[in-house]
């Protein structure tokens, strides 16, 4: 289990964010993404994830082994807290959400509806999704947001003992978990949105920009 | 040197530019004095009076309206398949001459149809199967037009050009399986069993021509804007990009 | 798979009006026919298949734009996208459940509808028949749409201009197939022949959306 990228270009809009990011992610890694707003961190993610075609290089990872976890949680309001979960889990074929429970503190709050969690706790069932996949690598976009200290600490946990289990996570956040972790700075790998590092063709219209000019 | 290369915007912009005014040049010639011959240097048929010229436009309108889908289907395979741009921007360029085209046909249909037949529409396979196509028109169309980044529009109106085009041929079987019609057969038809004397024929060949000839300069000309608009759409967003 | 089949089932029940509205909406359009056209029972009852079909065709339209919307909306859609169930999968389940929550209502409700129409027997039979074999091509070909103009804000009355074409030919079909059963003709060949639109339809449109998904959530 290991996710290698490999000379990475990733483009939002058709525009390219990110250009030449090389790195390699290994069992029981934890690697923090670093990157002001609007830099490309969730452009990155959703195209490791699969979610989006690269520009450029590759990635070299089973898409069966990743999930993502982004600001929207894909939870149903009308369902219960159980039968959210229950879902994910059927999906990936997992069996039981009992431990998702307990690790992210929701014992109390199965049956309430979803709709009815404040934001905190939305967000403890939307990360506890993430137990019930199955997966070994998680890719996260700012799963903090709207965690109180004490949710943090939890978070923190279930990455450590994700991580223990020979699992990885690449996290991009803004605050400090606590982790025994690696930082991976986005900063240097930003297109200009002018020209290519390499100068070559990027995409389908570099050659389009040439009649032009 | 494969066909291929001129789909590259470059070649394409280079080779368009310099081959519009010949293409404008031939279709003056061709299609002006066609409608002309047409209109005033044919004699009156016996049963369809006057209002038989309309022919020289409703009928090559028609043909083209028809011909125009056919081509976007194609450009839009080109597109999935090999991802160039000028193919799918021709797609574009063309649905609005074709709907243009489907709406002149209906019209002038209806014009001739009043004496003809003393109504301006009946729902017979032909006609409708015209306002069905208007429809698909409209629709592929109108997701161009919502859709703001310019490669997803291209991937999702290709998508719907290919279905849309097995439910247009779907709609042409059943329309003729649910109303036998009264329009005459197609009146042109390359064997020989001719349905129109020589006289009507030859100017008609013309105007044929003529529209074929329009529509390529049209289809050009539109081309180099829409390619043109996808620049200025990457400039803009470039822009943007540099002040943020 | 029968999960996310489970799940959809369930929003639609607790969401409120899954079953109802577009019931309610054929209801109303069964009951408006006659107010239009007037109350005389042999032009209602020459017209009910033919207004029949149509209302059915229009209350499984209301219901389309919320296939993906919702995931799309609250990250579901992404989420599946990167489940090990196939999107054509996650298409065909959504259709088969949206269907379910529609299509299968107004099948079964519109014999009874029919009777406001002064439908004649057997009239009630071919109805039931007809939509039973044409609504499932309506909810996949609905879902196709749906697919392609999920990413739009306002995408609702487009999906309207995009599908109602597309519907075209399972219409004249099925509508000919229930005239020609209640007025005592063969109707089996535009049955057969939608039988085979609907067959298709659910063959092949899965990947069209599945496509067309993948691309929105680009």
């Amino acid at each position: 289990m290991e996710m290698k990228v490999d000379n990475l270009s990733v483009a939002r809009g058709g525009v390219p964010v990110l250009e030449g990011v090389n790195f390699t992610l290994g069992a029981g890694q934890v690697m923090i993404l670093r990157g002001p707003n609007g830099s490309g961190k969730t452009t990155l993610l959703r195209t490791l994830a699969g979610l989006q075609p690269p520009l450029a290089g590759r990635v070299s990872a089973d898409p069966e082994q990743i999930t993502y976890g982004a600001h929207a949680d894909g939870l149903k309001a009308t369902l219960t807290v159980a039968e959210n979960l229950r879902f994910w889990a059927s999906v990936h074929g997992i069996d039981s959400i009992s431990a998702a429970v307990a690790d992210f503190n929701l014992q109390g709050l199965t049956h309430r509806p979803a709709g009815n969690l404040s934001a905190g706790q939305k967000r403890r069932l939307g990360l506890a999704r993430l137990l019930v996949t199955g997966r070994p690598i998680w890719l996260l976009d700012e799963p903090t947001v709207s965690l109180d200290v004490a949710s943090v600490g939890l978070f923190a946990d279930a990455v450590r003992a994700h991580v223990a289990g020979g699992g990885a996570a690449l996290i991009a956040t803004h605050i400090d978990l606590g982790l025994q972790a690696d930082t991976f700075d986005i900063g240097p790998f930003r297109a200009d949105g002018v020209r290519g590092r390499s100068g070559q063709n990027r995409d389908g219209y570099a050659d389009f920009d040439e009649a032009f000019t | 040197m494969s066909l291929w290369e001129f789909a590259n915007p470059v070649r394409f912009m280079a080779l368009s530019g310099k081959v519009l005014p010949w293409v404008i040049g031939l279709t003056a010639l061709t299609l002006i004095p066609g409608l002309i011959w047409g209109f005033f240097f044919t004699p009156e048929a016996v049963n369809f009076g006057n209002s038989v010229k309309i022919i020289y436009v409703h009928v090559p309108s028609a043909m083209m309206a028809i011909n125009i889908w056919v081509m976007m289907l194609v450009t839009s395979l080109i597109w999935i398949v090999r991802r160039h741009h000028v193919s799918v921007r021709a797609a574009k360029a063309a649905a609005l001459i074709g709907v243009t085209m489907t709406v002149i046909a209906l019209i002038t249909g209806a014009i001739w149809g009043e004496p003809m037949w003393g109504t301006y529409w009946a729902w017979d396979p032909r006609l409708t199967s015209f306002l069905i196509l208007f429809l698909f028109y409209l629709g592929y169309m109108a997701l161009w037009a919502a859709i703001e980044n310019p490669d997803t529009a291209a991937d999702l109106t290709s998508v719907l050009c290919i279905v849309g085009s097995v439910f247009a041929l779907l709609s042409r079987y059943a329309v003729n399986f649910w109303n036998q019609g009264l329009h005459q057969g197609a009146s042109l038809s390359m064997d020989k069993e001719e349905h129109v004397a020589d006289v009507y024929y030859l100017p008609l060949l013309l105007c044929l021509a003529g529209f074929v000839l329009l529509f390529i300069a049209l289809v050009l000309i539109r081309t180099r804007t829409e390619l043109r608009l996808v620049r200025l759409h990457r400039l803009e967003i470039r822009e943007r990009m540099k002040d943020a | 798979m029968i999960a996310l089949l489970v799940r959809d089932m369930r929003l639609a029940m607790r969401a409120g009006g899954g079953f109802g509205l577009g019931l309610a909406f054929f209801l109303i359009v069964s009951t408006l026919v006659p107010f239009g056209v007037g109350p005389e029972a042999a032009i209602l009852s020459r017209i009910a298949p033919g207004i029949l079909w149509v209302g059915a065709l229009l209350a499984c339209l209301l219901s389309l734009d919320r296939i993906f919307q919702l995931d799309f909306e609250d990250g579901s859609l992404d989420l599946l996208a990167t489940a090990p169930i196939p999107m054509e999968g996650t298409v065909a389940i959504k259709a088969l459940a949206h269907w379910l929550v529609t299509g299968l209502p107004l099948t079964l409700a519109a014999p009874a509808f029919g009777a406001l129409m002064n439908l004649q027997s057997p009239g009630h039979y071919w109805i039931f028949v007809t939509l039973l074999i044409g609504t499932p091509a309506l909810s996949m070909i609905g879902a196709f749409g749906a697919a392609l103009t999920v990413g739009l804000k306002r995408g609702g009355l487009l999906l309207s201009l995009l599908v109602l074409p597309l519907y075209i030919p399972t219409l004249i079909f099925g509508a000919e197939a229930a005239t020609r059963g209640t007025a005592g003709l063969s109707a089996l060949t535009p049955l057969l022949i939608m039988a085979g639109i609907t067959a298709g339809s659910v063959a092949l449109l899965p990947f069209a959306a599945a496509s067309a998904l993948r691309i929105n959530l680009r």
